[in-house]
């Protein structure tokens, strides 16, 4: 079925009653050409760049609970392709490209909104490492703006210039940065999927790899054994356990990352402002919530809920940038298991094991990365070779020290 | 509509108060929903969705309507509770989400096309053309969102924090907590008793009924009487407890000034952190909607609300009341309507086999098929076993049944249980550690059962902590049955029955939902926004859920349930970020010389939390680039002064301090002569620079260490850690001392001049050398080490003499042609050199990326040794430190090309990371890292700063621009 | 959350800055294999459980702390300075 405003229109004329299901429940076939574990927004985009791209489609999802139960669906839903590093780069560049066409490839409104991220910095130094950054994203092709003070006012009247703990020096515009609604991405690429033959199988929970002569040869799931020569691992949050099924040892910690939305309130932020120095971003969606959040809890954890320190200090932190939120009040506050690896950057590459491949390691910065990780993830698994723009996701890269560390923190997980 | 003799309201006390524009009057005790409904006001505000007249369903903190904004000054507060809004006079409040006004509201016509409008139906279009979303769809879209507005100016208002600890929270202050409180504090516990009502006793107060033969308002004041003569009870009232945490955390909010006309001296809310070794939740129970259609109508609210409004604030609001009930409870709302001489229309009861015999109308196996009135209910269609009927009616009080309020329970991924027994659930065993949810909130709904599980529960928390407590003797109270039959919607009626009154969910969307397989729980609130709203789904979300599992044929518990987030009620920013504002965010760390440097019209600029003059302007000067290189030229040809406290100093003492330190840093201290300084580079254990600095020998077992500014809180725990994990048993002991020595770089040809005039003899310091001085009377530390190239000399003393040493040492210097230097000179001074800083050691530098792999000892451990040898680490294609001159300007941040090759990410061959304009080499000089860098010295190089414009061809050069063989540093 | 410092007794979680597992305590010898400062510096069993993590008392007695804990519920069962543990001199 084909979404449009006509048919809105059409279905509301004679009672919604003509709607199909977005996706299919079946049940799971013995064999599949490929399986993917995970459901979320990554195992659903590259399920569905499998199918559109290499015409493979006798493969499955499974997730263990309802598509689309991870971070997908408790992230701060920004989107955005502002990286120094090559590696990095071209990755998130690709990326942002693919949000640009998305909706009209999954024909379905994913709400991809590039109002414009505005990174803030209050020293010399950090208008440096701004304008580096600034500088290597229009060197892969992207838009960067360097604002000085004026110039952030001018976007962003609100926030306290003139008493804020860390005087805005300026800031680094990124006018194609924005936002999209984060569970609209995963249900339209789970019906992509579907619609192209892609068997997802939910409340499906794999409980162990296994492996003949160091082949993958299927999966055990709490639905059965079910075979495949080919099985992705798109886990994020819960990799280490599944890889640990594939006597894998990653090098990934888990960490809760909160975040927070307000009551909704009529339009007063346009952009997505990031706040590095006090660790706090922040925009509105459509509905009207303030979206924010700030750094890790930094304790590992798969609760995925936090405590009462970090949510003061992003409270404190938007109280000191832009105290007119002051009588915005947070409605919900929750928590997502964040894969954080040792250089903040992930891994989408091969395993020891022949025909197990790993898609893990987005750190905070997996959503905006679900096309791109999809499209290479699905290539990787299709052609055995990782994509270009993925080519420095590998997974030995810390131990040859290849490694791709944006913030420069170094190998201690809770740090990127 | 008032009713004499009813409620706890001071009538000798007429306040006055307006909304949207018209003036009413109330009573001190009032909250703004009583006096609107007092007043006869019904409608009070706009839906989310289809912008539906709406009007109170309840009387608390769940209230998904009566949300409006509260005027102080030219500041308002947006999505208030007119529920919990306490009246003040004065009080000005007006509604939201509507336009142009409250009745008239243009966005009305989005309840005509509901149709197009049903569940997600904005994923299925807007998407083309593709540009028009940015530009049309979405503004139109957000402009029609949202409830209240924010006002885009700073909040000036005050908001505190603090922090209080117990033995025993008791969280609600109905018959459950109340018992629990008095029983905990009898036998001498710490007891915190916290109430979200600005009175304690919860339902107590608003159902009218009798407790231990009195009236149970009375039996409450003797309670808290007793309670607050003791002095190990702490009563917080308007105080919602609204988070649990770990280790018995739990957040609370307090409304502090919320209820008064705006004050200066007091904060509108308080954010308590508390610390209860034990807690019992006696939260009570929420009272849910019925669905049927039309159920949204001004008019038409919560059984218990109507009860509350009566009891407590003495109104009624309607002159023809109906209620419609699953349930017992609704039975004595209408006997106590009656009693204050309100009509009662007739009770609806959805059961078929439930009492008839009341003083009014009873209607067994009752439905409502629908409703009239468009901004007030005036009458309902009604089908009953016996047939149907028209109820003319404007006021319809609606009892679905009780929601246990197991929120907090939720707050550590507790599922609640489901009870078919109660037709609710309730919280699961030990969902948060020590807690004990006790009464309604546990599915126990009686007074009676309240008040002895109140009593149990204290007793049990007090019996883990060692107290033996014993229960009081209960009093008697109402012990009635519950006896509910679940009725969850209304069947085969037409028409939208709303589930989510704030939201705009009704039974259909939830039945799209399923429709389009969005089967599981979680898909259909995230489909239909089911619970979203401002009321968190506390009055929908069971029945959506129940609605739910009807249409997809499954059972409630086997449907599952959403998750209760914090916090339980909406929490301000203001609040919960008190103390943030402004400078408060973080410490200020300032130098001892902060006064005299401002003294002098030095612009402090922020360095990690302290702040360090930029430069010292000079009459004439007219911008900070004169003023720095007049402080530069100072420096090469006379002397300057600047203080460098902000460095770390670490004091390390012990038989193993040197063999401790040649395991920290990559190269050798042990072999360092007393009263000598050594240049050190310490790495990470990754294998990357992690800082550097100069360390002394103060004697046999004496370093001082110092770090840069920056990583100075870093290096001293990376120490710590380095000692207690891998050498705890060396004799190596140090301590920060930052803050104890404040010291001062002299600096230049003169410096050595200005040090003769003030030491008690003249310094003959070799170059990396550390002696004992004394200054008058005081002992200090002179140091022969330089950041800037010239001879130079830090003097350090204690702290408290920091300030009149640095006067001292500028008026010295003067007399010799020098003066004070600022960050921007000494920023130029160092990059002349080369010498770097954290601009350069960013994190991902290696000692072999600063050409500094010598300083790795070949003969010794140490941290990061091992993984510097990586092979990604080492070798050409690493880019290596180098400098760079240029004629015309140049940028940190720019990034650098081959001339000839296209600019693009895979050319790219290095970055800038410092530059400045060198007076005393007449170009500009940078310090940058290129590929395979000092193999290429001499080459030229383009540099191209996109965003600023720039792109400039420079000679690579050694990274030491200014007397490299040191002639000037050793003179 | 709140760490019961075996010297300051129990204090909010604010006091404490994280570091990661206790795998940071079993330093290889300096002329180890790659891979085992591979295993020491990257990969980590990462349980979704019972975990022993280090923990430092910056604001109290600036102790290193083995916490034994549990990932899921956030329990904290045992905690411990790090320098009884890892020992004397080596």
């Amino acid at each position: 079925m084909r979404y449009s405003g006509f048919k809105v229109i059409t279905e509301g004329l004679f009672g919604n009653k003509g709607w199909k299901p977005a996706w299919r429940d079946p049940a799971p076939k013995a064999e599949y050409d490929a399986i993917i574990i995970g459901g979320g927004g990554h195992g659903l985009a590259t399920a569905y760049y499998l199918a559109k791209n290499h015409g493979l489609t006798n493969i499955a999802v499974l997730e263990k609970g309802y598509l689309g139960s991870g971070n997908i669906g408790r992230n701060t839903t920004i989107v955005r392709a502002n990286y120094i590093l090559p590696g990095n780069s071209e990755f998130y560049s690709h990326s942002l490209k693919l949000w640009e066409t998305l909706e009209t490839d999954l024909n379905y409104n994913v709400m991809h909104s590039q109002r414009g991220l505005i990174n803030l910095f209050h020293s010399d130094g950090q208008r440096d490492a701004f304008a580096r950054r600034g500088n290597s994203m229009i060197n892969q092709g992207d838009d960067a703006i360097l604002l000085d003070r004026e110039g952030v006012r001018e976007h962003l009247p609100y926030l306290d210039f003139e008493q804020t703990r860390f005087p805005i020096y300026g800031g680094l515009y990124h006018p194609r940065g924005g936002t999209a609604r984060h569970d609209a991405v995963a249900w339209g690429f789970a019906r992509g999927a579907d619609r192209r033959g892609v068997d997802l199988i939910q409340n499906c929970e794999v409980t162990g790899i296994d492996i003949e002569n160091g082949r993958v040869v299927g999966v055990q799931t709490t639905r059965g054994a079910i075979k495949a020569k080919k099985v992705g691992m798109v886990v994020a949050g819960r990799s280490s356990q599944v890889a640990a099924m594939a006597g894998m040892r990653l090098p990934i910690e888990s960490h809760v990352l909160q975040a927070f939305v307000t009551e909704g309130l009529k339009p007063v932020i346009d952009h997505v402002i990031s706040f590095g120095m006090g660790h706090f971003y922040i925009s509105q969606s459509d509905k009207g919530g303030l979206v924010f959040g700030g750094d890790l809890d930094f304790y590992s954890s798969y609760a995925a809920r936090g405590n009462l320190p970090m949510v003061e200090h992003v409270m404190e932190a938007g109280m000191t940038l832009m105290p007119m939120i002051g009588r915005a009040k947070v409605l919900r506050s929750w928590g997502g298991i964040m894969d954080m690896s040792p250089d903040g950057s992930p891994i989408i590459d091969k395993t020891h094991i022949d025909g197990l491949f790993v898609d893990c390691g987005w750190n905070y910065g997996g959503f905006k990365a679900v096309p791109a990780s999809g499209l290479c993830m699905a290539h990787l698994m299709a052609t055995g070779e990782s994509h270009p723009v993925a080519a420095r996701f590998k997974l030995n890269r810390f131990a040859t020290g290849h490694l791709l560390d944006e913030e420069g923190t170094g190998s201690q997980h809770n740090l990127h | 509509m008032r009713i004499a003799g009813k409620g706890h309201i001071d009538r000798t006390k007429p306040l006055r108060f307006r909304f949207d524009g018209v003036e009413y009057t109330g009573f001190q005790g009032d909250t703004l929903a009583s006096a609107l409904l007092a007043n006869g006001v019904k409608l009070v505000g706009r839906s989310f969705k289809y912008h539906r007249p709406r009007g109170f369903l309840t009387a608390g903190s769940e209230e998904p309507n009566g949300m409006v904004e509260v005027v102080d000054g030219n500041h308002h507060t947006p999505n208030v509770r007119a529920t919990m809004q306490e009246l003040y006079d004065g009080l000005t409040a007006r509604s939201q989400n509507r336009f142009p006004s409250l009745k008239f509201d243009v966005l009305g016509v989005n309840d005509l096309l509901s149709p197009f409008l049903s569940a997600g139906f904005y994923y299925k279009t807007f998407t083309w053309p593709r540009a028009f979303w940015e530009k049309l769809y979405e503004p139109v879209i957000r402009r029609a969102a949202g409830l209240g507005t924010l006002v885009a100016q700073h909040d000036e208002a005050a908001y505190e924090k603090a922090f209080a600890f117990c033995d025993l929270l008791v969280i609600g202050s109905g018959p459950t907590g109340l018992m629990a409180a008095l029983t905990a504090a009898r036998a001498g516990a710490d007891v915190i008793l916290a109430e979200e009502d600005a009175h304690p006793g919860g339902r107590l107060l608003s159902d009218g009924g009798q407790v231990g033969g009195q009236a149970a308002s009375d039996w409450v004041a003797g309670v808290l009487a007793e309670l607050k003569a003791l002095p190990n009870v702490r009563i917080m009232s308007r105080t919602t407890v609204t988070g649990v945490y770990d280790d018995g955390t739990y957040s609370a909010l307090e409304r502090v000034g919320l209820h008064l006309a705006p004050r200066t001296d007091l904060p509108r809310e308080c954010f308590w952190r508390i610390t209860a070794k034990r807690a019992v939740l006696a939260a009570g129970a929420l009272e849910r909607p019925v669905v049927f259609p039309g159920n949204d109508r001004p008019g038409i609210l919560l059984a218990s609300a109507l009860r509350a409004y009566l009891n407590r604030w003495g109104v009624v609001p309607g002159k023809r009341i109906t209620l419609i009930a699953n349930n017992d409870g609704a039975r004595e709302v209408a006997r106590q309507v009656m009693a204050a001489g309100v009509k009662v229309a007739a009770i609806l009861d959805t059961r078929e086999n439930a009492s008839a015999v009341e003083d009014c109308p009873v209607y067994l196996g009752a439905r409502i098929t629908a409703t009239k009135g468009r901004l007030g209910l005036h009458s309902i269609e009604v089908a009953h076993k016996g047939g149907k009927l028209t109820i003319e009616t404007d006021c319809l009080a609606m009892s679905g049944g009780w929601n246990p309020t197991v929120h907090i329970t939720c707050h550590l991924n507790g599922r609640p249980v489901w009870r078919d027994d109660i037709a609710g659930f309730v919280p699961a065993p030990n969902a948060v550690p020590g807690l004990i949810p006790a009464g309604a909130c546990a599915g126990d709904f009686s007074t009676a059962a309240a008040l002895a599980k109140g009593a149990a529960a204290a007793v049990d928390s007090l019996a883990v902590m060692g107290i033996a407590a014993t229960a009081p003797d209960l009093p008697s109270a109402e012990d009635a049955p519950y006896a509910i039959e679940a009725f969850w919607q209304t069947p085969g009626a037409t028409g939208r029955q709303w589930l989510d009154f704030a939201n705009d969910v009704t039974t259909k969307d939830v039945a799209l939902s399923a429709q389009e397989n969005f089967r599981s729980v979680e898909h259909m609130k995230r489909y239909t926004t089911q619970g979203m709203a401002p009321d968190q789904g506390k009055n929908s979300n069971v029945a959506a859920l129940a609605v739910l599992a009807d249409v997809t044929g499954r059972a409630i518990p086997e449907t599952g349930t959403t998750t209760f987030r914090p916090p339980f009620v909406p929490t301000s920013i203001g609040a919960m970020g008190a103390g943030g504002k402004a400078q408060g965010f973080a410490p200020q760390r300032l130098l001892t010389s902060d006064q005299a440097s401002r003294d002098r019209g030095a612009p402090m600029i922020e360095a990690g939390l302290w702040y360090r003059p930029s430069y010292f302007p000079k009459p004439g000067e007219k911008t900070w680039q004169e003023s720095c290189n007049r402080e530069v030229r100072m420096v090469r040809t006379a002397v300057g002064v600047a203080d460098v406290s902000t460095l770390g100093k670490i004091d390390i003492q012990g038989k193993d301090a040197a063999r401790f330190l040649d395991f920290v840093y990559t190269n050798t201290f042990s072999t360092l002569p007393v009263g000598k300084v050594r240049y050190g580079l310490m790495l990470r254990e990754d294998g990357m620079v992690l800082d550097d600095g100069t360390t002394a020998r103060l004697g046999e077992h004496h370093y001082l260490m110092t770090t840069t500014t920056a990583a100075a809180g870093l290096v001293m725990r990376h120490l710590d850690f380095v000692h207690q994990a891998f050498c705890a048993g060396w004799d190596v002991r140090f301590v920060s001392v930052t803050e104890s020595w404040a010291q001062f770089a002299i600096a230049g040809p003169r410096a050595r001049a200005l040090l003769a005039t003030m030491l008690d003899r003249t310094p003959d310091l070799p170059f990396m050398g550390v002696t004992d001085v004394v200054l008058g009377s005081v002992k200090a530390r002179l140091f022969r080490i330089s950041f800037s190239g010239e001879e130079g000399y830090e003097i350090a003393v204690p702290t408290r003499y920091g300030e009149a040493l640095f006067r001292d040492l500028l008026a010295r210097a003067e007399t010799l042609g020098g003066g004070p230097y600022g960050m921007e000179a000494l920023n130029v001074l160092r990059i002349e050199k080369g010498f770097i800083t954290h601009a350069e050691i960013h994190g991902r530098v290696t000692a072999y990326d600063i050409g500094m792999e010598k300083m790795v000892s070949a003969k010794k451990d140490c941290i990061g040794k091992a993984a510097a040898t990586r092979p990604g680490l080492i070798g050409a294609e690493r880019q290596q430190l180098v400098g760079l001159r240029a004629q015309a300007p140049i940028t940190a941040g720019a990034h650098l090309f081959r001339a000839g090759d296209r600019v693009h990410r895979e050319t790219d061959q290095g970055y800038v990371t410092s530059v400045c304009w060198s007076d005393t080499l007449n170009c500009w000089l940078a310090l940058a890292f290129l590929e395979n860098g000092r193999a290429r010295h001499g080459e030229s190089i383009r540099l191209v700063d996109h965003l600023r414009d720039i792109d400039v061809i420079c000679e690579v050069a050694d990274p030491v621009f200014f007397d490299k063989e040191g002639a000037k540093l050793r003179a | 959350m709140r760490i019961t410092c075996p010297l300051c007794g129990p204090r909010d979680r604010r006091e404490f800055y994280y570091y990661g597992t206790d795998d940071y305590l079993n330093r290889p010898v300096a002329d180890a294999a790659p891979t085992a400062w591979d295993d020491y510096l990257h990969n980590r069993d990462n349980p979704a459980g019972v975990t022993r993590d280090l923990w430092y008392h910056d604001m109290g007695c600036t102790s290193w702390l083995a916490v034994t804990r549990n990932t899921v519920t956030h329990a904290i069962l045992k905690v411990e300075a790090v320098a009884p543990v890892t020992g004397g001199a080596k």
